[in-house]
């Protein structure tokens, strides 16, 4: 396919600003459970909720330029029933929804207690925020299904599509959590970090993985079943036409295969080797810098892998516009 | 996943025997949709470098075999109008729909918001964005022009099956059996393409088809006449008579 940068940086931003939540839910709950020492962290959860929320909407703000009539972009909230792209139009909002509510929540510290269990108090943004968690897991699964349910699609149409979306933006959101918390929050930035560290061995072997199934996949469409002819030997000799056509620009790269190669290493060096050795170094002698470092060359390898993930698919209908004249 | 049930079924059935790739079905497709009350189909730089634009119908060339022995085959291909149209059920804004009435799958270009989704679900390439108009476009199967009670009822077909020379174009309804199209499908092996994606194409195919004749030897010569005289004349025709001159 051809990757459209409107969508790589929807995804990626709203796969970051989802992580970012759910980084700082984590810490809410493993407070609440007194797992880390619990501390007065409520300016923190507004600050990386509002963080979230401005990721959320710089994400969709994105998705408008994909559009050719964003003006009636609210029409896609009404085929849910079958579509997952109408799913995500819809749980979009919902996501930012409750996102906003526990950040104001913790804003006025408005903390209810509605049931107590022992010594944990389980009040009111608690609620709201495992709510939001949800939904945010219902995002992830609607946008990576939106790739994975296109089932002639082969190298998207596989669990790992899902795997990959939620693994890779839990893991950029928890280093943008880590970067947030240096110095507003230094006791929990090896909480984050360490998160961050363990999301992003598990992205890498996820994404591994799919490279290497991708790698041994066997087109199920070929030249014989498009046009129905039983021949070892059909060559096309003309797509029909001679100039372009969407059919021309919309479903291939248009690039060398050194080019698609070089992507691929860019994203596997910048998303997980640079980062991980970075933040192990990061985990012992913390700094801002390095941190910060590690977080822009996971960003710049995560836009690389996306555009590589969409480069990567194999259009069936590419078989039909091979040959120009 | 939604099924379709649709009582009538309309389609096209391509005769690939037949059509020697004159593209007349792709000019007049062109010509009856972009004079119609949706707008044009957009083109860029139509007369100039790097010409692009919208098409329903493109007919394309394919070489069969390996030089001397090879077969050239000339093969249109627009909008199957699938039975399960894999590009329907995506649309976000239902502006994808496939008719109940005749099966035919149309874009309401009110609703479409032109996000493209619906082509990269269709594996047969068959919808194109207008650039200009920014919705998606795909051939209707003259859905303007075959119920159109102005027309006569010979010209209610779609255009480019009325262009086509050769008559390599039939249009029918593939859910009468008794239609031309079904007997088609039927007594000339009409195929559908890409079946491994279980969208059921209703558009279908006709294969190339060698004419060849075969004769055994007892054609060409009677058994019935061992001694091989061919002016044989009956016994009784010893002469001729008044009432049979033209006999012989
Ligand atoms: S050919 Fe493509 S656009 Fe037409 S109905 Fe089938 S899947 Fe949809
Ligand atoms: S481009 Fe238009 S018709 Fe296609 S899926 Fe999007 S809204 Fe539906």
């Amino acid at each position: 396919m051809q990757p459209a940068f409107s969508v790589i940086f929807l995804t990626t931003l709203i796969g970051m600003g989802q992580g970012v939540f759910l980084a700082i839910y984590t810490e809410h709950v493993y407070s609440v459970l007194n797992v880390v020492q619990q501390s007065n962290n409520s300016q923190f959860y507004v600050i990386g909720s509002v963080v979230a929320l401005g990721l959320l909407v710089l994400g969709l703000f994105a998705s408008f330029f994909h559009l050719g009539h964003p003006e009636r972009a609210w029409r896609a909230a009404t085929m849910w029933r079958t579509s997952w792209l109408s799913r995500e139009v819809i749980v979009l909002p919902i996501v930012m929804f409750f996102v906003f509510v526990y950040a104001v929540l913790h804003f006025f510290e408005f903390n209810i207690v509605l049931i107590t269990f022992g010594s944990i108090d389980v009040n009111l943004s608690l609620v709201i925020g495992a709510v939001a968690t949800l939904t945010v897991f219902a995002l992830y699964i609607c946008t990576a299904m939106i790739y994975a349910s296109l089932k002639f699609l082969q190298e998207w149409h596989c669990v790992l599509t899902v795997l990959n979306y939620t693994l890779l933006g839990s893991a950029s959101g928890f280093t943008a959590t880590a970067l947030l918390s240096f110095y507003t929050q230094a006791d929990k930035f090896n909480f984050y970090l360490g998160w961050s560290l363990v999301l992003l061995v598990l992205a890498f072997i996820s994404r591994i993985a799919s490279l290497y199934r991708n790698r041994r996949l066997r087109p199920i469409s070929t030249v014989q079943t498009a046009i129905g002819i039983r021949h070892n030997q059909i060559k096309q000799k003309s797509m029909g036409f001679m100039g372009g056509a969407v059919n021309t620009r919309d479903f291939f790269h248009g690039k060398t295969r050194l080019f698609i190669r070089s992507i691929k290493q860019i994203f596997i060096w910048l998303l997980f080797i640079v980062p991980l050795c970075i933040m192990t170094l990061t985990f012992y002698s913390p700094s801002y810098e390095m941190i910060g470092l590690a977080m822009i060359s996971m960003y710049l390898g995560l836009l690389a892998e996306r555009w590589y993930f969409f480069a990567d698919a194999n259009h069936p209908q590419n078989i039909y516009y091979q040959v120009i004249s | 996943m939604k099924q379709y049930k649709t009582s009538k079924q309309l389609a096209l059935v391509i005769d690939l025997n037949v059509c020697v790739g004159c593209h007349a079905c792709v000019t007049n497709c062109k010509e009856w949709n972009t004079s119609g009350s949706a707008g044009a189909l957009s083109d860029d730089n139509p007369y100039d470098k790097d010409p692009t634009g919208t098409f329903f119908n493109r007919v394309q060339t394919y070489e069969i075999g390996e030089y001397p022995k090879t077969e050239t085959i000339h093969f249109p291909k627009s909008c199957l109008h699938c039975e399960e149209p894999p590009c329907v059920p995506v649309c976000p804004t239902g502006a994808s729909y496939k008719r109940e009435e005749d099966g035919i799958v149309l874009v309401d270009y009110d609703k479409c918001i032109g996000c493209r989704y619906c082509s990269w679900a269709c594996p047969y390439g068959a919808r194109e964005i207008d650039e200009h108009q920014k919705v998606m476009k795909k051939c209707t199967l003259c859905v303007d022009r075959i119920y159109d009670t102005d027309l006569p009822e010979e010209e209610r077909k779609p255009a480019c099956v009325l262009a086509c020379p050769t008559s390599a174009r039939l249009f029918g309804d593939v859910h009468d059996p008794d239609s031309e199209v079904s007997e088609a499908i039927r007594e000339q092996g009409g195929y559908q393409l890409m079946p491994e994606w279980g969208s059921k194409p209703s558009n279908h195919y006709l294969p190339r088809r060698k004419q060849k004749v075969k004769h055994s030897p007892e054609e060409l010569e009677r058994v019935d006449n061992p001694l091989k005289k061919e002016d044989y004349q009956a016994e009784d025709s010893a002469g001729p008579s008044l009432d049979d001159v033209t006999s012989w």
